[in-house]
């Protein structure tokens, strides 16, 4: 691997900067260099968050360049549709297949674009976009929150740490009893992006 | 030692290995990690403080005292803590003491966009800036040293990119406490400022930024990186690194000392290069300053003087200004237009949802939906607001603020707009810790002055938009240690407002009352909303439901503005995920036809059980 860009996105909430901390210990414990911003604050509650991650032997700015990321990781798909232009374009989105209508949407105010047209946004941007059934995992896990987890198992085939090190880095963001399902919905997603293929 | 730091945390573990001794700070993005990260050494003293003036008195005690302070904030609790601060300056110090203030470029989360640098000119005191976590740990031991060598407080500017970055950090020093007499001597002419002291001190300030100036020239913190010559860039903190990204043959000037600026070293620099440009965030503060010493540079005439920098911004910038070749066919990536915001909202279960849409009703303030934030008619209820997750009150569906200047301004603003003469009834609306960080002088202004005004105090125990930290009012320390807490009601009738009212948080008929009875009474009246945030509930029952055979469409719960309340085609569903359940209800009561309810009796049994 000789660099790394990548761009985590969704709702505040949705344990998108967790996820992205995870992600940066396991580089870290390869020997990358590495920089991580995240939305902190009031953009926090319920709004869009954006997390990026840069790993090569030396990073200068923390921000990812529009049209340079490898990777964008969503957990929301109006969300991947919003930040996508940051891909490059033989970059790779990994998409949760969820919506959540922002409350302008429930107010009649906006529409929620179609599954259609936001398969159309991200293929325009790249050939290989992949939706996963993440919050309907974890739901069937037992534990809904765990979503970043299952979705963060999938995008990890990406990268070249070995299983042990990703969930050593998960049980210590977790206490003992958390770390169990979180630690399981993250396998259960790596082998689902072992399955479609991700390398 | 390795690790992965926020700038915020390694500005922190940076003061703790200078042997601070004393922390204060007021919760602020993107500066509030810095306070947080210290509170967990228990060595030393960490306070959230009431508001940053406090803090910085504080700070400033402790370091007449002999030890260590540091005092931090965001940039609009630096106008907050302005005169102590400029009084710090002209006294100066004995222990050293570092200012932190942290600015938000881009406004992430502030009511401006405000570049802290002319503070240091202003005040005459030093400043530094990291653009790392690496330099954030290290610049604090310069920041101490260069304080006590020089007996001033040190500005410590961080901007969010490099506070609210994670990068890593060699952790190269440790906690060595140095023996220091942790007394206060008696010196008058250097603490008292009566004017007769203060005036001999001036010229002891203006001494002080000539020796500064001669050791900027010096300075380890401010650094060339040579590289072609036909290209030098004067930078400082984040934008150093994007311009390094843009730019990565030219030849650097990266200042870590950024006031008083190093003349000497500025125009040796300018001599070497061809071109000479600055890259610097906000506004022309460099530019200004380096042009002042005589060095001819630029660039505000293409970096943008507003909103945060990017690597992207300078690229195409640098197009423009010729510094750099535009590849042919170069074409930016743009964000796809069209798409539905989602600015951040107030939470499922927010204590504050009933509040305000008892206001937005009885305001009639439907009206304002879709009036793209203007109203030229008369309101029949003006509700001034402050900082907090409650402003967020302000978008539809509740469009219930008019007003959000800074900490604590709706209660005064309230009274004028009512002294002003206009026929609506006024409602100041303000957060717990906002209203101890600096509403209870409005309270005493409005009590003096015949107000007949109504202050809602918004009280969820806790600060919540920066990240839940304690405050007066919730007993226990930054440290964790169990205090005195401030009563709020005591307080306000202390104060003389006779008209004191507690209301649940999640009783929308009480609050209807509660609103009304206030309304109606022509002298100042105090409203107590209380209700816990609903991001700090440890259980939760399960999500309310909507009974589609009873549910006739009309939409009335979607006036609440609760983020779990949403429409599939039609029909009205509650997600599940978002829902709080029992410990809010505020739908269930207002909903006409009686058709969300609790899940069936039977699993509300066994939740009861488990609480």
């Amino acid at each position: 691997m000789n660099k790394l860009d990548l761009l985590m996105v969704g709702v505040g909430g949705q344990g998108i900067v967790l996820a992205g901390d995870i992600l940066a210990d396991v580089v870290l414990a390869l020997g990358y260099d590495v920089k991580k911003t995240d939305t902190l604050g009031m953009a926090q509650r319920g709004g869009s968050v954006v997390s990026h991650i840069r790993v090569a032997p030396k990073v200068w700015s923390p921000l990812v360049k529009e049209g340079e990321a490898e990777v964008l990781l969503a957990l929301e798909k109006l969300e991947a549709a919003r930040w996508c232009h940051f891909l490059r374009r033989d970059g790779i989105a990994i998409v949760n297949d969820y919506a959540l209508p922002p409350l302008s949407v429930s107010l009649g105010l906006h529409r929620y674009p179609s599954d259609e047209e936001i398969r159309n946004i991200l293929q325009q941007r790249t050939k290989q976009v992949y939706f996963v059934n993440g919050t309907e995992k974890a739901k069937r896990l037992g534990e809904v929150r765990a979503v970043n987890m299952f979705m963060l198992g999938f995008s990890s085939c990406l990268l070249p740490a070995d299983a042990r090190l990703w969930e050593s880095c998960i049980a210590q963001r977790f206490s003992a009893k958390a770390a169990e399902i979180n630690v399981a919905a993250f396998r259960q997603g790596r082998e689902e992006g072992h399955h479609a293929g991700l390398r | 030692m390795k690790k992965l730091l926020l700038g915020n945390e390694a500005l922190a573990l940076g003061a703790y290995h200078a042997d601070v001794m004393v922390a204060a700070a007021y919760p602020g993005t993107p500066s509030t990690e810095i306070l947080e990260t210290l509170a967990r050494f228990d060595d030393i003293h960490a306070e959230w403080s009431t508001n940053e003036k406090v803090a910085m008195e504080v700070a400033l005690g402790a370091a007449y005292a002999g030890v260590r302070a540091l005092v931090a904030m965001k940039q609009v609790g630096l106008n907050v803590a302005s005169d102590p601060f400029m009084a710090a300056s002209i006294t100066g110090i004995n222990g050293g003491l570092v200012v932190v203030s942290a600015d938000d470029p881009g406004v992430h989360s502030t009511q401006n966009e405000q570049d802290s640098r002319p503070y240091a000119k202003f005040a005459k005191v030093p400043m530094l800036e990291p653009s790392d976590s690496q330099e954030a740990y290290d610049l604090m031991a310069h920041a101490f040293d260069m304080s006590e060598m020089f007996d001033t407080p040190v500005l410590l500017r961080t901007t969010l990119r490099v506070s609210h970055s994670k990068s890593v950090v060699e952790i190269t020093r440790s906690r060595n406490p140095l023996p220091r007499a942790r007394t206060f001597h008696h010196d008058c002419e250097k603490y008292v400022m009566l004017p007769a002291h203060a005036r001999r001190r001036v010229p002891v300030v203006e001494e002080r930024l000539a020796k500064l100036s001669a050791y900027a020239e010096s300075c380890p913190l401010n650094q060339i990186i040579w590289g072609e010559r036909h290209l030098g860039i004067i930078t400082s903190g984040i934008a150093y690194h994007y311009a390094r990204e843009v730019f990565p043959n030219a030849s650097f000037l990266k200042l870590g000392m950024t006031f008083p600026l190093p003349a000497r070293l500025l125009r040796y620099f300018a001599s070497q290069v061809e071109r000479v440009v600055v890259i610097e965030e906000l506004t022309p503060f460099l530019e200004e300053n380096i042009r002042i010493l005589g060095v001819d540079v630029r660039g505000k005439e293409f970096i943008p003087s507003t909103g945060a920098l990017n690597p992207r911004i300078i690229e195409e910038a640098s197009f423009h200004a010729g510094l750099l070749p535009q590849p042919s066919g170069w074409k930016a990536a743009e964000a796809v237009t069209g798409l539905p915001e989602r600015p951040p909202i107030l939470c499922a279960g927010c204590p504050y949802l009933g509040i305000f849409f008892v206001l937005s009703t009885m305001g009639q303030r439907s009206k304002l939906q879709r009036s793209q934030g203007k109203w030229e008619k008369e309101l029949k209820l003006i509700i001034t607001g402050d900082i907090g997750c409650y402003t967020l009150a302000t978008y539809p569906p509740l469009c219930a603020m008019d007003t959000c200047a800074c900490m604590g301004a709706s209660i005064g603003q309230a009274l004028g707009i009512e002294k002003a003469g206009t026929k609506a009834k006024v409602v100041a609306v303000i957060g717990d810790s906002t209203f101890f960080h600096s509403g209870i002088t409005g309270v005493v202004n409005g009590v003096y002055n015949e107000s007949e005004t109504t202050i809602i105090i918004l009280d969820n125990n806790t600060t919540a938009m920066t990240g839940h930290q304690e405050h007066p009012g919730t007993g226990i320390s930054a440290q964790g240690k169990k205090t005195k807490a401030v009563d709020l009601e005591r307080l306000v009738r202390g104060i003389g407002v006779d008209d004191v009212k507690i209301v649940n948080a999640f009783d929308v008929r009480a609050l209807r009352t509660a609103v009304r009875d206030c309304l109606s009474n022509p002298e100042l009246s105090v409203l107590i909303v209380r209700g816990r945030c609903s991001s700090q509930l440890k259980q939760r029952s399960h999500a309310l439901v909507v009974d589609a055979a009873k549910c006739d469409r009309c939409q009335t719960c979607l006036k609440i503005g609760c983020p779990a309340i949403q429409k599939k085609g039609e029909d009205i569903y509650i997600e599940s995920t978002l829902c709080v359940g029992e410990a809010c209800t505020i739908c269930e009561q207002i909903c006409p036809t009686q058709a969300i309810k609790r899940p069936s009796t039977e699993s509300g049994q066994r939740n009861n059980e488990q609480a």
